[in-house]
């Protein structure tokens, strides 16, 4: 259980993350970063590139464990994360794809598959979707799981700004729904306010928490000029620390 | 289809010709040799020695497969056995198969352990070295799915790891095939009682050709039947995926 208590769904306490360079050296990537969010929280990690959201994002998906500090997760625990790629099985068709990740009540992956458009595409193999329709598959295979926790690595990026709003709408539903704890990595401001309860702002170089915003409106209900109004605040926030 | 027909055809006639110039004793007609299978057939003395030699190829090649794969994978997978092994895969693969068999059967006596064990030696490397690229090549990101989807490992290995190998695997087995039953029949010529290579010795020591022919096409009959029939199938099964296949 979290140090914070059993209503946290996921703690993070990272002094620090450092990688070996090429000629050997050490290179910090994060130091002293340390939130906690609330089970059921959607937040969204902002920043430059090169502020650690990805490194950040992969320590608390423990495919890194090379780092001082201490992620804290409900146990147990079920995790559901969308890659910067799609990473389906190639030789697997979409059902299978969702099927072998962990999905198994048909009915919940049938209307999963329903909300992202992709019932006509269940038989066909990822080498025979566009990179929209891989991202999709990509997202229902998170859902599919019935995660705890959700975690996703920009997962609209290289896609045009028609279908990555699109597929922000239709993301947004299925978080809606679902009520898992997540962190998306973005560094799109309107994205993370479309999505997010919570906006956590990374930046400098190792990167650092340098800002922590709650998004109390109604994200469905915010006026453009809220949206603006927050995008001025982080934008304030963020510069001077990213120039350093 | 034609055209592979119309190949076989030019070579019968090409076999045909070259027994009139050579004369029957050194190229027997194709007729000739065909009479000899039936005899050899009838007798059922072809279909043991097949089996014989078919056994072995078997045993040999499935040895050499699975410790080929095993350990290719634990090569491509972790440097410090790469590393370690690397020196003896060099060794084995230019190590002449004559010197292993002889060897074999000196150290182990002439037996079938002997003999399946040189010809799975001699296959062992050649496997080894393929899995290893493919182990060398294994998309990391699909790893890192799978750990993050808590895949079990009987999922990982038959849906993330061997589809990926599969292409290295079909490799080795083509490889492996052609290479093993060539290797069976020396073997069984040096020192085994029966099967086709046996045949051969015999049929050598009698300088009889058509004897000789009635048991070497038969064999490479079959052998060319498991690739058509088994080994091709399966690979295009793996590869059905692929676009541009059907």
């Amino acid at each position: 259980m979290s140090p914070a208590g059993d209503r946290v769904g996921l703690e993070v306490a990272i002094a620090k993350k450092a990688y070996l360079g090429a000629s050997g050296e050490s290179r910090a990537a994060l130091r002293d970063v340390a939130f906690a969010l609330k089970r059921g929280e959607v937040c969204a990690l902002l920043g430059p590139s090169g502020s650690g959201k990805t490194t950040l994002l992969r320590i608390v998906a423990g495919l890194d464990r090379d780092f001082e500090g201490g992620v804290w997760l409900p146990s147990p625990h079920r995790l559901g994360m969308v890659f910067q790629e799609p990473r389906l099985l190639p030789w697997r068709t979409v059902a299978e794809n969702l099927r072998l990740a962990g999905a198994s009540e048909p009915k919940s992956l049938a209307e999963i598959a329903a909300v992202l458009g992709l019932a006509l595409h269940l038989d066909h193999f990822p080498g025979e979707l566009s990179l929209g329709l891989a991202r999709r598959v990509a997202i229902a295979r998170a859902f599919a799981v019935k995660p705890d926790l959700l975690l996703l690595d920009e997962p609209f990026v290289s896609l045009d700004a028609a279908l990555a709003l699109r597929l922000r709408g239709e993301l947004q539903a299925l978080v809606e729904t679902h009520k898992a704890t997540t962190l998306i990595v973005t560094h799109d401001v309107e994205e993370a306010i479309s999505l997010a309860d919570r906006i956590i702002v990374l930046a400098g170089a190792p990167g650092s928490l340098i800002a922590d915003l709650a998004i109390e409106t109604p994200r469905l209900a915010m006026t453009s000029r809220q949206a603006a109004a927050i995008k001025a605040e982080l934008a304030a926030l963020a510069a001077p620390r990213a120039d350093r | 289809m034609l055209s592979r027909l119309a190949s076989l055809l030019v070579l019968l006639l090409v076999w045909q010709l070259g027994s009139v110039f050579a004369g029957p004793r050194a190229l027997p007609a194709p007729l000739a040799v065909l009479a000899v299978i039936d005899a050899e057939a009838r007798s059922g003395a072809l279909f043991f020695n097949l089996a014989a030699t078919l056994l072995r190829v078997v045993a040999s090649f499935t040895l050499a497969m699975a410790l080929g794969t095993a350990l290719g994978l634990a090569m491509g997978r972790h440097k410090p056995v790469d590393r370690f092994c690397d020196p003896w895969l060099i060794i084995l693969l230019n190590l002449p198969a004559l010197v292993v068999i002889v060897l074999a059967y000196i150290w182990i006596g002439l037996n079938e352990t002997a003999a399946i064990g040189a010809v799975a030696l001699n296959k062992l490397p050649i496997a080894t070295a393929t899995v290893r690229e493919g182990a060398r090549a294994l998309d990391a990101s699909l790893d890192e799915m799978a750990r993050v989807f808590a895949m079990p490992l009987g999922v990982r290995v038959r849906h993330v790891l061997l589809p990926q190998l599969a292409p290295y695997l079909a490799a080795a087995m083509r490889s492996g095939l052609s290479l093993v039953w060539k290797v069976v029949l020396v073997v069984e010529l040096l020192g085994r009682s029966n099967g086709v290579g046996f045949e051969i010795g015999v049929a050598f020591q009698l300088f009889d050709v058509t004897k000789l022919l009635a048991y070497a096409l038969p064999f490479v009959g079959l052998m060319l039947a498991i690739e058509t029939f088994i080994v091709q199938p399966i690979e295009r099964h793996v590869s059905r995926w692929r676009p541009g296949r059907t």
